[in-house]
């Protein structure tokens, strides 16, 4: 039985928790708001409350539910093993089932699932999106902000949409001379839409290391942000989309370089159609071929080391939480930053801690989001370095909004793109020396 | 539920972003860290920014007698936070400031809401160091521990939380405020209400602004692992250690029970077989605790430890408190209820105290790990259960009774650093007889003669 399908799913989760209160150590929201609503040992009351029937779902209490980040720092900080995220992911189901999603989500992950109206709706955002968005000038990121606060906020720096969808750059089949693999790749909406550089360092190191790249056209998205939230029947609708588009094309392995896509692949697919034995079978094999970009140059294909050149960039690296502690990938990032010549690695005070950006998270709790992000910026600022890698789009997202809003010169990129970088500038070295 | 013009008149001191009503809200407020307790969901919740709030909030609560319950962060292990009347939990946590640390008179003067760590944090900058350290540094109040005397692992050497309280602000249960104590090492003036406050749970007055003294951190630490196959051996060595005039900053204990669930968790090496198992560090200046940990590698020796180990570098000493600091989480994932008391004796009857809870544990049935702070007779008995169990929570209770007892009967204490707060109000009569209990009662009355502050705690209104 999974968290998605019944609240009676956590009962033996929720008897774990002896209500020591650990938890409040390390909650990002709780560290702001000091409410013990904000905290798991709060909102686990709050669901025992509520199968014990002393309490009714009510949107007062979703919005309760709404106050988490599935950071899981609480996950790792508890002494019982309470494994929060299954509870708070269960509750929000629960929500879905008997109130229904906010209107607002509603619209969007019916948009999400509609994949060509939502590419049409993104072109054609990318052309008109200075009627709502100001660029910001900046000499790397394309960023804006809101002109006018629709209820998120206008502090939020946004990156602008790309003019060409990541995946109408490439073929569905990205060939090499001699591959010794066909690996597929899983964009996401972030690096399809917004990111297209990440996309393409993505691509980019998998070609130089020999790799056929398979991006199929039918992808779509994750369904993450669906199911974070709990609708479930869009995310299982998105789930098998995806598992058909990658199933039709095949590939030894499938990367992603997103964290929340990461995830998707490797559990909730398997989790959301466990009642479903074809589709849970095709997503069990994808989950066991499935892997992070950096897991995968590490573990799978170690990359090419000869041919990387010299960058020069004082990196921190800040561990996305769906990548450190939802997959256990930290060291991977961090292994490939050491090697690439030129580079520095300083590490920030608790690298590990939440950006607060979790997705729409940031867009209900916009102050909340913004105030956790700021704690974030300041310990980078402490670092004095001049470019923040991470694992995550999102995760980028929020933490150049951070960077730019206090003002400091900072550049935010996916680690693949500074080992993008590399063996680009290995590769002007080779042409000088011939 | 609290009258209309009531929670008006909160919002007006506050601002309504302080003040929760909802439902949804206050039942997160009905329940504290203790195991087992009933819920109790208070009418409302207030988050004072200052002393003067503090103080407006108890002059509406007085106008209108609704009782007040302040909170911390709710960690407590006595049931000291549940507003078991309902009424207005008061919560510190905006009251977070450390607003100085002098160093030439080594103290720091803190609001209640300041984190325990975060103090500690602050001041291991400047190379001092706040002592008491509860399981719950990261998490608990300053304030908190201060209304709770709580204690910790360094208690032998460093003493507990009382022993660093040096002055205080207080708002009195009629809203009127007083300063008691300072930074002055000695002050006889008057009754000393510093300690009369500290360890009160919240039911005398409400603390606002707390001095404690610091003290030079230590320069450097030895950690020493020692394993016995009688509990009594241990118990020996631990005499012999004092005797010998060796104060450890920490000197710890673990049964058998203990040992066992704690190794197969962290696999830190403790040999599955051993009755006890004894944790020892020293500290001071690197010269002291060269010399001190050998003499008490000699001592256990000496004691017939079957093994002694001195951690070499951080590496092995890490692991060797990872083991102790992993046996409360360890043993909890045991079973889904964990019943921890804090019964305590004087140290040289803790091997009298292990066997009888061995005996009290097999006599009901139950699974109690023992471990806790050896050094100074303060033993966390350790219940495994599950909540949902009624014939089971029955043997629990008789268990804790009968622990109780044997503590008492020992010269020892029901409570070492939990608090009586709900959970051991009934037994106060064991240990100070009805004269003391009536004792405790006019205190009360004396300065809070409605019980309007944390009423239903350590004193039962009549």
């Amino acid at each position: 039985m999974s968290v998605y399908n019944s609240l009676d799913s956590i009962t033996e989760e929720l008897h774990k928790c002896m209500k020591c209160g650990n938890c409040m150590a390390v909650c990002p929201i709780y560290k702001e708001t000091r409410q013990e609503v904000g905290v798991a040992r709060g909102k686990i009351s709050l669901v025992e409350y509520l199968l014990s029937g002393e309490i009714e779902m009510t949107e007062r209490l979703a919005d309760r539910f709404s106050l988490c980040t599935t950071c899981m720092a609480c996950n790792t900080n508890c002494p019982c093993g309470v494994q929060f995220d299954k509870i708070i992911l269960a509750a929000r189901a629960e929500a879905v089932r008997k109130k229904g999603l906010h209107p607002v989500k509603k619209i969007a992950f019916t948009a999400l699932k509609m994949q060509r109206m939502f590419d049409f709706g993104m072109k054609t955002g990318s052309l008109f999106q200075g009627v709502a968005l100001k660029h910001v000038p900046h000499k790397s990121d394309r960023i804006a902000r809101m002109r006018f606060d629709i209820g998120i906020g206008t502090d939020k720096v946004f990156p602008m949409l790309a003019s060409k969808t990541l995946r109408s750059e490439f073929p569905e089949v990205v060939k090499v001379k001699n591959p010794k693999m066909r690996v597929a790749f899983f964009t996401g909406c972030m690096i399809n839409y917004f990111y297209t550089d990440i996309g393409k360092a993505v691509v980019e190191v998998l070609k130089e290391n020999d790799i056929e790249v398979v991006i199929p056209k039918g992808q779509g998205c994750c369904g993450i942000p669906a199911s974070v939230n709990g609708d479930v029947a869009s995310a299982s609708a998105l789930a098998k989309r995806n598992l058909r588009a990658f199933e039709k094309l095949g590939a030894d392995a499938l990367v992603v370089a997103c964290s929340s896509g990461g995830t998707a692949w490797k559990h909730v697919f398997g989790e959301l159609l466990e009642n479903d034995p074809e589709f849970k079978a095709l997503a069990d094999k994808w989950a066991g071929k499935s892997y992070d970009i950096s897991e995968f140059l590490i573990h799978k294909v170690p990359f090419k080391k000869q041919g990387l050149g010299r960058v020069d960039r004082k990196v921190t690296y800040h561990d996305p939480c769906h990548l450190n502690r939802g997959q256990g990938i930290n060291k991977e990032p961090r292994e490939i930053l050491k090697s690439i010549p030129g580079v520095t690695v300083i590490e920030m005070k608790e690298p590990g801690r939440c950006c607060g950006m979790a997705g729409s998270f940031s867009l209900v709790h916009p102050d909340l989001s913004v105030q956790i992000s700021d704690r974030k910026t300041a310990d980078i600022e402490l670092t004095h370095t001049d470019t923040v890698a991470t694992g995550c789009p999102a995760c980028r997202l929020q933490l150049k909004s951070g960077a730019e809003n206090a003002g400091i010169e900072e550049e935010v990129l996916h680690t693949i793109q500074i080992l993008a970088e590399s063996y680009r500038a290995g590769k002007k070295n080779e042409i000088r020396s011939l | 539920m609290l009258a209309r013009e009531v929670l008006q008149e909160l919002i007006q001191v506050l601002g309504a972003e302080n003040v929760l009503t909802e439902q949804e809200d206050l039942l997160t407020y009905a329940y504290d860290a203790t195991a087992a307790m009933k819920h109790h969901k208070p009418d409302v919740v207030v988050s004072p920014l200052s002393t003067e709030q503090v103080a407006e909030v108890v002059k509406i609560a007085v106008r209108h007698n609704i009782p007040i319950y302040p909170r911390g962060s709710g960690t407590n292990l006595s049931g000291g936070t549940i507003p078991t009347k309902g009424g207005i939990v008061l919560s510190m946590l905006n009251l977070n400031k450390i607003l100085e640390i002098d160093q030439d008179n080594l103290t720091a003067t803190v609001q209640p809401g300041v984190i325990i760590q975060a103090l500690n944090d602050e001041v291991l900058k400047l190379g001092l160091l706040y002592p008491p350290d509860p399981g719950t540094v990261t998490t608990a109040t300053m304030g908190g521990s201060l209304s709770e005397c709580s204690g910790g692992l360094r208690g032998l050497k460093y003493g507990v939380t009382k022993h660093y309280i040096m002055g205080l602000q207080i708002v009195l249960a009629n809203g009127e405020v007083i300063r008691w104590g300072g930074k002055t090492v000695k002050n006889v003036t008057g009754y000393d209400l510093v300690a009369l406050f500290t360890g009160a749970e919240g039911t005398l007055g409400i603390v606002t602004e707390i001095i404690v003294k610091l003290i030079p951190s230590p320069e450097a630490r030895k950690s020493i692992l020692a394993v016995f196959d009688d509990v009594d051996k241990a118990g020996k060595a631990i005499a012999s250690i004092i005797r010998n005039k060796i104060i450890p900053a920490t000197l710890e204990i673990m049964d058998n029970v203990t040992i066992q669930t704690v190794e197969h968790f962290v696999h830190a090496g403790l040999p599955l077989d051993a009755e006890a198992v004894l944790l020892i560090e020293v500290d001071g200046y690197k010269e002291v605790v060269e010399r001190e940990a050998v003499l008490v590698e000699q001592i256990l020796k000496d004691e017939q430890a079957v093994e002694v180990k001195i951690a070499k570098d951080d590496k092995e000493r890490d692991l060797l408190w990872l083991a102790r600091r992993s046996a409360l989480p360890a043993l909890a994932q045991k079973r889904p209820t964990t019943v921890l008391e804090d019964a305590t004796v004087p140290r040289s009857k803790i091997p009298d105290m292990l066997k009888a809870i061995r005996r009290i544990a097999d006599k009901h049935n139950l699974n109690i790990a023992t471990f806790g702070h050896a050094g100074d007779g303060n033993l966390h008995p350790t219940i495994l259960t599950d909540e949902r169990d009624q014939d089971e929570m029955k043997r629990v209770h008789l268990a804790v009774d009968e622990i109780f007892q044997t503590a008492i009967s020992l010269g020892g204490t029901l409570s070492g650093e939990h608090g009586i707060g709900i959970a051991k109000m009934k037994y106060l009569d064991w240990e100070f007889g009805e004269a003391g209990v009536a004792a405790l009662r006019r205190i009360k009355e004396a300065l809070d003669p409605n019980y309007l502050l944390n009423p239903g705690k350590i004193v039962r209104r009549d």
